[in-house]
């Protein structure tokens, strides 16, 4: 227990995959322009990076491994991937069209959100178990929609500013998401490894 | 602008008066520092001071904005003191010169000035520092050390230093504790951060103390040492990077206290105050959405 408690403060805090990792910076940068859209987004990735980090397991496990086929990993990982991307639009598509129409372009773009495939890859580098595996997909996942949520609002507050007009819009987001970054630090070296 | 609009609230005064009374209510503090530690600390402020009014008077020039009613309140020069006052007395000068610049250009004049900076300026400039020079951030003086001075060793052998905090601190602490009630007094700052502050961090120290005195410090200790105290009054009562719901208010100053009490015992930096300020900065837009008064009239 203590185990699956450490890998989750680790994905979320210290080892914060957008803040820390700088894994997944386009959604990051892309959907966090309102508070609502990103929420929706936050769910959706949450559900795309548990599911797949688990999928991903068994597929390395009792089909790469079990034949031989490890030089395939990442374009089956990114296939697999790509498949529970799918399912997730076609889920969203049917239960709340307004947010499949809100998050446009960038749901079927969780597929090239690099903190998933990155996910999958670690966990594969880390040797991590079943349980571990989902734990830790989990954990990137809550890490990544906190951090996606927080910018959102604050962003809506940056646009209202009196920015300098060369830093406005993309810049200034960039410069707030350094200082964020600067923030996290301060959870370095929480976690012994 | 002839008649303002209704409600007609009656404030603490404008910008340069709270300004003003945050470094009257500092002072007492500061002095103590100056008695027990040298001047070190007298000669950051100072160009700590001058480097930030420059950098924003460049800074203002560059964005074409009038440049004395904005160098005239006084924000600038609270951001530079606060930052003199959380590096150690000696750090050599270039530091305060690029932690001080970095506060005042980065993390407030880039974000248009005054009431728009997200971040809190002077631990911006401060955590800069700490990431990139640990070793010389970290070169806090023992009152033994300072040679020449006769407070040395009175405050070594003298029984009424060292109890509560680190020798010495306890005192200034203390008197900053003095500033901070005279500031709720006379209504500068409200109570609701400073007292959930401190009392999440008493609380958490209490928690880990009672289970085991051995390995976990002292609720007193952890008040009485590290900037705790300024932290809780003067850097996260900032009243632009704070929530600004009173019930807002609560759950940030709680969030404070909690992170510093974490980043203190088992994170990698000796002081959290800084960190968990920035961290709880980061969720007062969040807080604030999530923590909206109630209008008159409506339903939640």
């Amino acid at each position: 227990m203590t185990e699956y408690a450490l890998i989750l403060v680790s994905t979320v805090l210290v080892n914060n995959f957008v803040l820390v990792k700088f894994l997944g910076l386009c959604p990051f940068m892309g959907v966090s322009r309102k508070l609502e859209t990103s929420t929706g987004m936050a769910l959706a990735t949450t559900f795309v990076l548990t599911l797949s980090s688990i999928c991903s397991y068994l597929v390395n496990e009792y089909l790469l491994i079990s034949l031989g086929l490890e030089y395939l990993r990442t374009i089956s990982f990114i296939l697999v991937i790509a498949v529970v991307v799918q399912f997730t639009e076609m889920v969203v598509h049917k239960t709340s069209p307004l947010l499949y129409q809100v998050l446009g372009i960038f749901l079927p773009l969780i597929t090239t959100n690099c903190a998933v495939l990155g996910v999958a890859l670690l966990n594969v580098q880390e040797q991590h178990s079943f349980m571990q595996s989902a734990v830790y997909g989990f954990g990137a996942a809550v890490g990544f929609s906190m951090v996606l949520i927080l910018f959102a609002a604050l962003r809506e507050r940056i646009l209202v500013a009196d920015v300098p007009v060369a830093f406005r819009g993309p810049a200034i987001a960039l410069i707030t998401a350094g200082l964020m970054s600067l923030a996290f630090m301060g959870f370095a070296g929480l976690i012994k490894s | 602008m002839s008649t303002p609009s209704s409600p007609y609230v009656h404030t603490a005064g404008s910008v340069t008066t709270v300004m003003l009374r945050v470094i009257y209510a500092l002072l007492p503090g500061i002095a103590a520092y100056v008695w027990f530690f040298g001047w070190g600390v007298a000669v950051n402020i100072v160009f700590a001071v001058v480097v930030a009014l420059v950098c924003e008077a460049g800074m203002l020039a560059l964005r074409g904005r009038p440049l004395k009613p904005f160098l005239l309140d006084g924000s600038a020069a609270v951001t530079a003191v606060l930052l003199a006052l959380a590096l150690p007395s000696l750090a050599p000068w270039w530091m305060t010169l690029i932690g001080t610049a970095f506060a005042i250009i980065i993390a407030k004049q880039l974000y248009g000035g005054l009431g728009f900076n997200p971040f809190n300026p002077a631990m911006i400039g401060y955590v800069v520092l700490l990431i990139s020079f640990p070793r010389e951030m970290t070169l806090w003086l023992a009152p033994e050390m300072v040679s020449g001075h006769s407070m040395g060793e009175t405050m070594s052998t003298n029984p009424i230093f060292g109890h509560l905090g680190g020798k010495g601190w306890e005192w200034i602490n203390g008197l900053f504790l003095l500033g901070g009630l005279w500031l709720i007094y006379k209504k500068v700052i409200s109570w609701h951060i400073p007292v959930t502050v401190l009392g999440s961090l008493a609380l958490m120290a209490a928690v880990y103390f009672l289970i085991d005195r051995d390995l976990y410090a002292s609720p007193l200790f952890h008040l009485f040492s590290g900037a705790a105290i300024l932290g809780a009054f003067f850097i996260a009562t900032d009243p632009v990077t704070a929530s600004t719901t009173p019930r807002g208010r609560l759950y940030y100053g709680a969030g404070i206290g909690v992170f510093t009490y974490i980043i203190r015992t088992w994170g990698g930096y000796p002081d959290g105050i800084a960190f968990a300020v920035l961290l709880m900065n980061m969720a007062a837009p969040m807080i604030d959405y999530y923590t909206r008064p109630r209008v008159f009239g409506h339903k939640d």
